[in-house]
């Protein structure tokens, strides 16, 4: 019952989340945690970062049913049956995507804690725009907060990661 | 605190007229920032978002109105049909918050909410728009501009749903502008929205974040009405120039505002700025 999307579910009791691929069930959460902090917290996912928790940031962007979302504001329990990606989910394990490996061949990744939200959202963007120009990156990375970089290497391992996924890699560009 | 996901609208409605305190989640991006900060612990929350009859938007051309169902996404007022025939309301769209905003907030939860600063509320007010609130005992709509009462409060009962919006498409221009600290993730200082209806000779401005409700201004839409051309779609002087019409409508806008201070702003600065919306799009309108 408790994995069936009608189902009313009191504070504490169980629920079952479905994240990248597979089942999990979220035992002792309260009703009202966000699907930021179940990731985190119960599952063991810990790529989506929690910050502003209002949805200003980025860092918490997860995909939930193809949808790039924060997850900060999804209310987790509100999510059953719904199908959850989260940057451990692009790849398998110990293996970087090719927007990860663009992001470190650009020099995009400073203090790091941003990075899995621009992860998802980059994926989002080249999996719906395979060749964007700057105001689209610019603009498909506008709920992406970086401190540390001024976005410009970002922007460049956008362009880097759309034109590998065009032409192939580039000489020497990579591992 | 429990939470109930319903994926019917009669499963929705029961469960609301038996708990009718319970709160409505349609995308989440008002209320779990409450939960999240513990500033709100509702009892109970009904989810919207699930019901496929919320999900939909048709088009009735015999109507010569679109009907956009509650959990309806920015996302998809952006991109889908709808945009074709509300531009204003795909525009407004745009400016809400950022991708990962747009694909979670829904136009149900922007009018359920009520904020004066929701992006979606001053086109709806100026396109005339009606919402269609549903219960156990049958439907009924309201013109939005008796909906929204004030300051995130609306007419719904509480044992209503929101469950529509209804537009109707206007024969000529139709626009939406914003003035906040950057061009995305950012909630409105102030906003506008313009229709310039050709059938009816009419100009329309409804303005946000500048009073308690969305503010018309009757006055600055009946005194620019008398210096427009509508076949040409050209503002036309009885001695002034369009430059002074312009401004003169602009005037007329501020004039209609009544805003307060607050952590975003002040009242003098909305009260100009939102004269430059009201401005701009006119000039826009009829350029």
């Amino acid at each position: 019952m408790t994995d069936s999307p009608d189902a009313a579910l009191p504070s504490n009791q169980y629920f079952r989340l479905h994240v990248n691929g597979a089942d999990h069930d979220v035992a002792d959460a309260w009703i009202g945690e966000s699907l930021l902090f179940v990731l985190r917290e119960r599952l063991g996912f810990p790529a989506a970062k929690g910050a502003c928790e209002q949805g200003e940031c980025g860092s918490c962007s997860v995909m939930v049913d193809g949808d790039l979302v924060c997850s900060c504001l999804v209310l987790a329990a509100s999510a059953v049956g719904r199908d959850i990606v989260t940057v451990e989910g692009l790849s398998p394990d110990g293996e970087l995507t090719d927007v990860q490996r663009a992001f470190i061949d650009a020099g995009a990744v400073q203090c790091g804690f941003c990075t899995p939200g621009l992860i998802a959202s980059v994926h989002d963007l080249l999996d719906r725009n395979v060749d964007p120009d700057e105001i689209e990156i610019r603009e498909a990375l506008s709920g992406n907060i970086c401190r540390c970089t001024g976005y410009g290497r970002i922007v460049s391992a956008v362009q880097l990661a759309a034109r590998t996924r065009l032409d192939g890699p580039i000489g020497g560009a990579g591992a | 605190m429990s939470v109930l996901v319903p994926t019917s609208l009669d499963e929705a409605l029961l469960a609301l007229s038996v708990d009718t305190d319970a709160h409505l989640l349609a995308g989440g991006t008002d209320l779990m920032v409450e939960v999240n900060f513990g500033h709100r612990r509702p009892a109970s929350v009904i989810t919207v978002n699930r019901i496929p009859e919320l999900r939909q938007w048709s088009i009735d051309l015999d109507a010569s109105a679109v009907r956009i169902g509650a959990a309806v996404t920015y996302t998809e007022l952006m991109s889908s049909d709808v945009a074709t025939f509300l531009p204003a309301l795909a525009e407004a769209a745009r400016t809400v918050g950022s991708p990962q905003i747009r694909n979670a907030g829904t136009v149900g939860g922007n009018v359920g909410t009520c904020s004066p600063a929701g992006d979606t509320l001053p086109v709806l007010a100026a396109l005339g728009a009606s919402v269609e609130l549903t219960s156990l005992a049958g439907k009924r709509t309201l013109p939005f501009t008796e909906f929204m009462v004030g300051p995130k409060r609306s007419a719904r009962r509480p044992d209503e749903i929101v469950t529509a919006v209804i537009v109707p498409i206007v024969d000529g221009w139709q626009g939406f502008a914003k003035v906040g600290t950057r061009n995305a993730m950012v909630i409105a200082v102030c906003n506008a929205a313009l229709v310039a209806d050709r059938r009816a000779g009419s100009v329309t401005v409804a303005m946000g974040s500048v009073g308690p409700t969305m503010m018309l201004a009757p006055a600055a839409s009946r005194w620019v009405e008398d210096r427009i051309d509508w076949d040409a779609m050209r503002l036309v002087g009885d001695g002034d120039t369009v430059d002074e019409i312009v401004i003169g409508f602009g005037e007329r806008c501020s004039a209609a505002a009544s805003p307060i201070d607050d952590h975003r702003s002040t009242a003098d600065y909305r009260r100009h700025a939102v004269g430059v919306l009201g401005a701009r799009l006119l000039r826009r309108a009829f350029a």
